[in-house]
């Protein structure tokens, strides 16, 4: 169930495929090219000691995969649990996770040009997750640097 | 042309060898990990070989044994036998020719010398 | 295939029949120092150290063939029956299987090796056979090649006479061959009259005279002087004999060769005749054109004078492009046929199974639901499938099994060095060594078991006097056994030394602090403080074990194997130290519990046993402190749920379900959990990889309704409840 398409974007470096999704009220988007696949919600075995944003892990396929909810990650209030509720799977480096969203909305294109850098608000640090703002179709959407969102193990010990 | 080689010896990596130079000269090469495997292969064989190579030291059946259960056989006198052996030269000379080999080629053998000896004995470009 | 080296792959395929050869070897060894003298016997160790030189010597490995020729020799002697072997020639010939095992890994990985240690082993073979060795080796270095054979893909003999291998035997015969050089033609006479045992040989003189053809132009006349009236004639009696006039560049030596297998079979003279043999004046020589004229003996032509003749038409396969191989090895269709498979591959294969087995779970459970009755075509299908799958998966555990032999050879040479290093004579007795255990657990089972083994031979024996005094042989015994029993694996070291001191072992966990004074102790419990951590230290042991290893180590070793090591100690008669492991890393028997709400595994191997709280077995100490009886012991509880952050405390634990577990420094805790559900096997997953070390946590596994549970670790558990500060959980602890 990979997304495809990929080569379109590949042959102009400066747009790029984003898929958005709704985290509560607040639309984000990542780079299509880290997606590996989409599935359903199931529920997730809760990790002891976990951080709060880690739900825990599934069963992808044989594989222990681990779930981030993205809302407790942001901060942000999470939407009414809805069976729209979907993981994204995602892979950044060696790390393959999951990331709990509300219901994924679009899959669009973008240039580099119509990205424009995120505010520099150092006082909330969900923020630092924020790579770009965008607008599409007229609603602010926020490009997520996945990298950020996964949790370093320095920066997020307990 | 190319001549049927059957090399018998106990060592896989020397087999190893002996297949990858032999076919690399173009014959074509059997093998067979002792005496006893060697003249089953021997009796296996569709068309004698052309030549036979053996090592002297092996389980089961020793060169020996096997040179002198191959020259028993009528039809098997005339197939030339070389030995392979890491034995100094004088002494596998006699004992080679005492147990009716052929020649003798010391291991570790050089490629070409071995297929100019196979060539020798089996006859180069010979029928 | 064209990008595969073929010395490359033959080289390799050599360091794993060095590998065999070795193991043979040990066998012969151990079988001779049981003495057994067989012949075959010694020659098996003969032959194994003797087809070490013979690849070696293919592949230029020098050192190698330099020690294992000194090593055949000896060996030779002891085959020849010249040479007695006695105890300290086989225990040399032990440590030279050691050096050459050494001298194998470091030829394998390019390495060099202290030479001193080779060194001292070739000086003590050379005593064993002294000027015999001396002389023959002289006479080695004078006849023997032992070069390195340079196997390359050119067309074989090029190198050789290069100027003739291009000749073009099918070229117009009336071209002059050689442009006329100043001096007259170089060249030989040669006289050559075959006996009739020359025939028997398997030799054929017209072969020979076609070999001639390589170095020049050979004319030949034959001889038939010797030949009696025709009617007498025997084809075979070697009545004809050739003359033979040869004009080359070669060197005698290199026409002599051709005659080298009949020589004492013929008469043979070979004079050199012209000019010294003179490199030839390269630009006069018109390479493309040159042509051997020179008359072929053949059956059907008398051979007369030189009358010119055709050269036949074969050129000589040595100028010819090798001709496409055809290959064919018999040798593959005996006994022992094996196929080397990465074992990547073999990983894949056993995930895959896993996976195999998770599902099957899952479909029988889903079917159990649906309301299927068991007796029904489902039902029994289900069951067929069921065998099958257990049948395939330990079949593929079996791929990666290996017979702990090897492993059990390392420890033979552990034994030796540290026999030696502390002056003890032992005896090592292996039993079990077919016994096949998963590669990567043997792999990992080395390093706590040569602890274990170096600890019989300094701690477990007594010295010889001490041995004497006691009634016992002066020969310490070490024996190692493995054996399968009930879906696992034992491994025993035991000694038939003194067994456990226990009061001195009580009275260094007294001074060490260990434990409170004056406690008093069963024997079995005294005997686990061995395992304490910080128990061993340089201070009591000899500077053998005192690596700072210490039995704490090897437990937690054989731990994270998901085995268990216990102790069992007789005063007077020796200690055996028993490893039960599973029979693969891959799958793991554990006790299925639910508590909070979740469900987990408990590895099976941690639990010392089971039971049910009754209200009468609570006890309540301090604050926070519930005790529970068990027997004549008060054993606190802890409980799972809590520990792992899933519920607060409960109010009271009748009815709850508590695992006895008793951890490395010996203090048992009871963990709670709600229910215990089943005791099965699962497959580990590990948690690491795709999180990090969560503590608590040894690994994850998919039970049969698709969903993960977490596997305990006990220990890990109850050490981190111990230190009751926050949990630091490392998430995404990524190795790089």
């Amino acid at each position: 169930m990979n997304i495809p398409a990929i080569e379109d974007t590949e042959q102009d470096p400066s747009r790029q495929e984003l898929l958005s999704f709704h985290v509560g009220l607040q639309e984000y988007s990542i780079d299509i090219i880290s997606v590996r696949e989409i599935r359903s919600w199931t529920e997730a075995t809760p990790l002891p000691h976990a951080p709060p944003y880690v739900r825990g892990v599934i069963n992808l396929r044989g594989t222990v995969l681990p779930i981030i909810d993205l809302a407790k990650r942001l901060a942000i209030p999470a939407g009414e649990k809805t069976d729209r509720n979907v993981i994204v799977v995602v892979q950044s480096g060696d790390n393959t996770v999951g990331l709990l969203v509300d219901a994924v909305s679009d899959i669009f294109t973008v240039s580099d040009s119509e990205l424009q850098a995120p505010p520099d608000m150092s006082s909330d640090g969900s923020l630092k997750c924020v790579r770009a703002l965008t607008i599409y179709e007229d609603r602010m959407l926020r490009v997520l640097d996945l990298a950020a969102v996964l949790p370093q193990p320095d920066s997020e010990a307990a | 042309m190319s001549l049927s080689i059957l090399a018998v010896d106990d060592s896989r990596t020397i087999r190893d060898m002996l297949r990858l130079a032999l076919t690399q000269a173009g014959f074509e090469a059997t093998t067979a990990e002792d005496g006893v495997d060697g003249l089953e292969t021997l009796k296996d064989m569709s068309e004698q070989p052309d030549a036979i190579i053996t090592d002297i030291n092996m389980p089961r059946m020793d060169g020996f044994g096997f040179i002198d259960a191959v020259r028993a056989q009528d039809t098997y006198q005339a197939i030339p036998i070389l030995v392979l052996s890491t034995e100094s030269a004088d002494e596998l000379k006699s004992r080679a020719r005492t147990a009716g080999a052929t020649g003798w080629i010391v291991k570790p053998f050089d490629p070409s010398k071995l297929i100019r000896a196979l060539n020798m004995v089996a006859g180069k470009g010979a029928a | 295939m064209a990008d595969i080296d073929p010395m490359a792959e033959i080289r390799a395929s050599f360091f794993i029949e060095c590998e065999e050869l070795l193991e043979s070897l040990q066998d012969g060894l151990t079988a001779m120092d049981d003495g057994d003298f067989d012949s075959e016997t010694i020659n098996v160790c003969f032959r194994a150290v003797h087809s070490i030189k013979g690849g070696a010597g293919a592949f230029g490995l020098e050192a190698l063939v330099r020690f294992a020729h000194r090593f055949e020799t000896v060996m030779d002697e002891i085959r020849n029956g010249r040479l007695e072997p006695t105890r300290d020639t086989i225990s040399l010939f032990f440590r030279g299987a050691d050096v050459l095992f050494d001298l194998v890994r470091a030829s394998r990985d390019d390495e060099s090796l202290d030479d001193a240690t080779v060194e001292l082993i070739l000086v003590d073979l050379e005593a064993l056979v002294g000027a015999r060795l001396a002389e023959e080796e002289a006479e080695e270095a004078e006849g023997a090649d032992f070069t390195p054979m340079s196997l390359s893909l050119d067309p074989i003999d090029g190198d050789d006479h290069s100027g003739f291998a291009l000749m073009d035997l099918d070229a117009p015969l009336d071209d002059p061959a050689i442009p006329p050089t100043s001096s007259a033609p170089a060249g030989f006479k040669i006289a050559f009259h075959p006996a009739a045992e020359l025939f028997a040989s398997g030799n054929e003189p017209r072969h020979m005279l076609a070999a001639l053809r390589d170095f020049g132009e050979p004319h030949i006349t034959c001889d038939l002087s010797n030949l009696p009236d025709l009617t007498g004639l025997v084809p075979e009696q070697g009545v004809v004999g050739w003359h033979i006039t040869l004009e080359t560049s070669a060197r005698k030596e290199e026409i002599a060769e051709v005659f080298e297998f009949v020589d004492g079979l013929c008469e043979l003279s070979i004079e050199a005749t012209g000019s010294a043999p003179a490199l030839p004046d390269l630009e006069s020589i018109d390479l493309e054109n040159i042509v051997i004229p020179g008359p072929r003996p053949d059956d059907d032509t008398p051979p007369q004078d030189a009358t010119p003749e055709p050269a036949p038409a074969t050129p000589p396969s040595a100028s010819s492009p090798p001709a496409p191989a055809k290959s064919k090895d018999k040798s593959t269709g005996s006994a022992k046929a094996t196929v080397r498979v990465d074992l990547d591959r073999i990983e894949r294969l056993v995930n895959l199974v896993g996976e195999l087995v998770i599902n099957q779970a899952m479909l029988s459970q889903s079917i159990t639901e649906a309301g299927v009755p068991t007796n029904s075509a489902v039902g029994s299908g289900l069951e067929e499938f069921l065998q099958l799958t257990r049948d395939i998966q330990e079949s593929v555990m079996m791929i990666r099994a290996q017979p702990v032999k090897s492993l059990f050879q390392r420890m033979s040479r552990i034994i030796r060095e540290s026999s030696a290093m502390v002056g003890k004579s032992v005896r090592f007795v292996t039993e079990g060594e077919q016994t096949e255990i998963d590669k990567t657990v043997l792999e990992r089972l080395a390093d706590p078991l040569t602890h274990m083994v170096r600890n019989a031979v300094d701690h477990g024996l007594e010295n010889t006097d001490g041995r004497l005094a006691a009634g016992k042989s002066a020969d310490g015994i070490v024996t190692l056994t493995a054996a399968h029993k009930s879906g696992r694996v034992v491994l025993e070291v035991k000694d038939d030394g003194s067994g456990i001191n226990r009061e001195r072992v009580k009275q260094i966990a007294e001074d060490k602090g260990l434990i409170p004074p004056g406690v008093q102790m069963q024997d079995q419990e005294i005997d686990n403080l061995l395992f304490l951590p910080g128990f061993s230290t340089a201070t009591e042991v000899s500077d053998l074990s005192g690596r700072g290893v210490g039995m704490d180590v090897v437990r937690s070793a054989i731990q994270a194997l998901g085995g268990r090591v216990t102790i069992t100690s007789e005063p007077g008669s020796g200690t055996t130290f028993s490893i039960s492991l599973p029979l693969t890393l891959a799958v793991l028997d554990g006790m299925v519990v639910e508590t909070g709400g979740e469900t987990l595994v408990v590895p099976l191997g941690s639990i010392a046993e089971t039971l049910t709280l009754t209200a009468a077995d609570i006890e309540q100490l301090g604050a926070d402190t519930t005790l529970v009886r068990i027997r004549e012991e008060f054993v606190p509880i802890l409980d799972l749920a809590v520990e792992l952050g899933f519920r607060t405390p409960l109010e009271g634990y009748e009815g709850r379900s508590v695992l006895l577990i008793t951890s490395e420094d010996n203090s048992r805790t009871a963990l709670v959990v709600d229910r215990i559900v089943e005791q099965r096997q699962v497959v580990i997953k590990g948690l690491q990889e795709s999180y990090g070390r969560v503590a608590g946590i040894a690994a994850a596994t998919i039970l049969g309704n698709g969903r993960i549970a977490l596997i305990l670790d006990p220990t890990d558990l109850i050490a981190s409840a111990g230190s009751s500060g926050p949990h630091s959980a490392q998430p995404f602890a990524i190795a790089g």
